[in-house]
């Protein structure tokens, strides 16, 4: 398990919401969050380009550890308040999902095999 | 110290929802300053405590350690008073400060205690010591886990409590269309009673995700709809309706990947067409039924005493 508080600070991420402490299991990447609902699993990091205020809903249904957007993208209003309200952790990153997937995938975190 | 600040992030709440006079000693030992540190030595070993606060007419004077009474010893001052060895620029602390600002102190001169004063009449009122706080918190942590464990307990008896041949409890959310800000309300609503009521992890996971589908396909496609919750001791079943344009062709509209989801629907990262596969993958029994130009009805139902074996 890695800790998020190693991911943060290895790949420069800026929090802007939720809480760092606490493990990670393994990552997914998806812009589309019905694909994410059926997917990703259980302290996932989560890797977006989506800001809408319903990434937090998603995250807080599948008990993600977090999410990531990529690309410099800023969460809306609306986003940042419901995941202040709801804990769920949010990051940001100047960098495209690619290449901060790839840091992630060098760093031990890894998606969970299909079936 | 530091560690258990960190340990966790409830742990680190809590030395700030606490207050230093919530954990301090109050029953603690005092010497006046006309003491001899022969004397001292006996109050320090009776009590069995390394430092002791000097007072004089009720006003805080010095501290004293035994490191000052070992020096003394050294230097064969045993006859000496307390007045000469203590020390006089006494670091104190408030009692209504959070525990955070004790933490830093300690940190900060490295001290093993510190005189508690009060704010209003600034007499002393307590010592703390880091083991004060590591007590204190310890404390509050068991009787907040005690009060979740009986909420949760009240709640999740409900069913064995209440006595009737047959209980159903039924939860009804009502869900505004076109609107992805307040899309998931409902079933974040639902998700944490399911929680309160004590249902396992997976049940309260499977409910949430089939329902929050649902509630997307009413905010993406309809003007408004229905959400309601039938829970007994067998089942959650969700009856999901809405008077919205139909599907066409159900059959279609169940194949992953098929979506009719308008242009704004898919920006906002909806519309992927998994909606429908995804409620029947996290259901155990799906029925949905829909006329074009009336609306559309979906019932799914979730099994309560098969959960184990969800991983169909």
């Amino acid at each position: 398990m890695n800790s998020l508080k190693n991911i943060v600070q290895d790949l420069s991420l800026k929090v802007v919401s939720g809480d760092i402490e606490r493990e990670v299991s393994g990552g997914y990447s998806s812009d589309l969050l019905s694909d994410v609902i059926a997917n990703a699993q259980k302290d996932d990091i989560w890797i977006t380009l989506q800001t809408h205020v319903n990434i937090v809903a998603v995250a807080n249904l599948k008990e993600l550890a977090g999410i990531i957007l990529v690309n410099g993208r800023q969460p809306e209003d609306a986003t940042l308040n419901k995941a202040k309200l709801e804990n769920i952790l949010i990051m940001l990153t100047e960098l495209p999902t690619f290449e901060i997937v790839g840091k992630l995938y060098e760093m031990g975190i890894h998606g969970k095999k299909r079936k | 110290m530091d560690n258990l600040i960190k340990a966790t992030s409830k742990t680190q709440d809590l030395t700030y929802e606490l207050k230093i006079q919530e954990v301090m000693d109050v029953n603690y030992q005092i010497v006046n300053s006309s003491m001899t540190v022969s004397s001292l030595r006996e109050v320090l070993r009776k009590k069995r405590i390394l430092g002791v606060p000097v007072v004089d007419n009720d006003e805080l004077v010095g501290i004293v350690s035994i490191e000052d009474f070992i020096k003394c010893m050294e230097q064969g001052k045993l006859g000496e008073t307390v007045e000469t060895m203590m020390t006089k620029d006494v670091k104190t602390l408030f009692a209504d400060e959070p525990l955070i600002h004790a933490v830093m102190k300690f940190e900060e001169y490295g001290f093993s205690r510190f005189p508690v004063i009060s704010r209003d009449t600034n007499k002393l009122v307590g010592i703390v010591t880091k083991i004060d706080i590591i007590k204190g918190i310890l404390k509050k942590l068991e009787t907040v886990d005690q009060h979740e464990e009986e909420r949760r307990y009240r709640a999740s008896h409900i069913f064995q409590d209440i006595i009737a041949d047959e209980i159903s409890i039924q939860l009804k959310y009502y869900v505004e269309g076109r609107n992805f800000d307040k899309a998931g309300e409902a079933s974040t609503g639902l998700k944490k009673t399911l929680n309160r009521l004590g249902f396992p992890p997976e049940i309260v996971r499977r409910v949430t995700i089939s329902t929050y589908e649902a509630e997307i396909n009413i905010v993406s496609y309809t003007e408004k709809g229905e959400i309601t919750a039938y829970i007994d001791s067998n089942q959650v079943k969700m009856l999901i309706t809405d008077k919205g344009p139909g599907i066409a062709d159900i059959n279609k509209a169940m194949e992953p990947g098929y979506s009719t989801a308008p242009g704004w629907v898919r920006e906002l990262g909806f519309g992927a067409g998994m909606g429908l596969p995804n409620i029947k993958k996290f259901t155990d029994k799906m029925t949905l039924k829909s006329t074009v130009g009336k609306g559309t009805r979906l019932e799914t139902v979730i099994n309560l005493n098969n959960y184990r074996n969800e991983n169909k």
